[in-house]
């Protein structure tokens, strides 16, 4: 099936299999794998990529569904060589340590601050309640997302 | 983690899916978060996917005459944060918030999950206090069917072939009741082990008004009845609560699964019944 998908304010045409899922679309047809495939059973987040400016788990999500409609994943968050203001809070807070989350993570707090503008840390763990991350423990996580709405708020 | 081949279908109008529904071993995709788990592990193996995602009149939440009609494409995000449903059926909005994570909620829809009937899922516990209907349209006509005589068992509903649940109805929230949800989530999945969700009227310190019901403690959710009848006309009261909640798995094929015992099911059906009629008389 011939599909057309807005990735990164840029257009792809393709021609997919519908059981083909958007994460493997995303790596493997775009050469996008900045989204990364954690558990493939919509539990751990790594592959959270924004859909229609909603975040959603790629690896449950066919790649037809996509057809007609924007995404954007990690790869589209730094604008003109600047980390964007919540990659730029997980570098100074070091709210990572493998980072094979982050990517996932990095989405998930982007449309936390966009819902909530000044969380409370309850409201940020909340947030990302469906981002797991086995490294640590989250605190640093928390301090990064606090950074960066504080960022946000200044810029 | 690949699903088996399958056809795909993304019509526009509602008698457009009808029509695909009917000729084949086809079924209808809403949000996908339970059917493409079940497709990559192979559970379900269907020759065509209806999509209803580009049906434009299956997503919208709207009052009519003490009603509020749901869409069956509205995602739980958009129930959860509705402002209608914030100030007039409040138990399903807090309900939605409690499903799943914040992905499953942006993609998920009230009426994939109430056709998908997990026995674990949150939507059944609050829309059963709610006393909701269900809408099932087909080619040859629609029907409107009490949630209660649609669940029929774990993951099976009455919905017959060639129909398509299209919305949820639940009433407008009665003047001085209050509601609560209490659920205790397997922590991996965020399913409820055990959900209570409760409608509460109190006047003059007696229960005028109650309806509780729960899911994850057997096969299908259910109405707590004999918690209600203990509860009627009686004191709303700690005391009262407690003995009550004691009968929240009465009657009941108390389910056993390596998340949790049927005795300790059972024993988590009471303590949570018990504290959401508390958070629901501190509420009042």
């Amino acid at each position: 099936m011939d599909i057309s998908v807005t990735v990164n304010d840029e257009r792809f045409e393709r021609s997919v299999e519908p059981r083909r899922l958007l994460v493997h679309f995303l790596r493997e047809d775009l050469g996008l794998t900045g989204t990364h495939i954690g558990c493939e059973t919509t539990v751990c987040g790594a592959c959270t990529v924004m859909l229609e400016g909603r975040t959603v788990k790629s690896c449950t999500v066919l790649a037809v569904q996509a057809d007609g409609k924007e995404i954007t994943t990690i790869e589209g968050m730094a604008s003109n060589g600047e980390l964007h203001a919540v990659q730029e809070a997980f570098w100074n807070e070091h709210g990572l340590q493998c980072g094979f989350c982050t990517p996932g993570m990095i989405m998930s707090v982007d449309q936390l601050l966009n819902d909530q503008p000044s969380p409370t840390k309850d409201e940020i763990r909340h947030g990302i309640e469906g981002n797991l991350c086995r490294c640590t423990g989250y605190q640093h996580i928390v301090n990064a997302v606090e950074a960066a709405a504080k960022a946000k708020a200044g810029a | 983690m690949i699903p088996a081949s399958f056809d795909y279908s993304a019509p526009e109008t509602l008698s457009e899916a009808l029509q695909l529904l009917g000729d084949e071993e086809a079924k209808v995709l809403a949000g996908g978060q339970s059917l493409i788990p079940m497709l990559k592990l192979r559970l379900a193996q269907p020759a065509r996917l209806v999509d209803l995602d580009r049906i434009p009149d299956l997503n919208f939440i709207a009052e009519d005459n003490g009603t509020i009609r749901i869409g069956a494409m509205t995602t739980h995000h958009q129930v959860e944060s509705s402002d209608l449903l914030a100030e007039k059926c409040p138990l399903l909005a807090k309900t939605a918030g409690h499903i799943g994570d914040v992905q499953v909620r942006n993609r998920g829809t009230i009426g994939g999950s109430v056709a998908h009937a997990d026995p674990a899922a949150d939507y059944p516990a609050a829309l059963l206090a709610l006393e909701a209907q269900v809408k099932l349209v087909s080619a040859s006509g629609e029907r409107v069917v009490a949630l209660d005589e649609f669940l029929v068992d774990a993951l099976t509903t009455s919905l017959e072939d060639g129909e398509i649940l299209t919305e949820v109805h639940v009433p407008v929230e009665q003047e001085g009741v209050a509601t609560a949800y209490r659920t205790l989530i397997q922590p991996a999945s965020g399913f409820a082990i055990v959900g209570a969700a409760v409608r509460l009227g109190v006047s003059n310190g007696n229960v005028s008004f109650v309806r509780v019901a729960l899911t994850g403690v057997g096969p299908n959710p259910y109405r707590a009845s004999a918690v209600e009848e203990a509860l009627e006309g009686g004191p709303a009261n700690a005391e009262a609560f407690a003995a009550a909640a004691a009968h929240a798995a009465e009657g009941v094929d108390v389910l056993s699964d390596i998340h949790a015992s049927a005795a300790y099911r059972a024993s988590l059906a009471a303590v949570q019944t018990r504290r959401a009629l508390e958070d629901a008389a501190g509420s009042a």
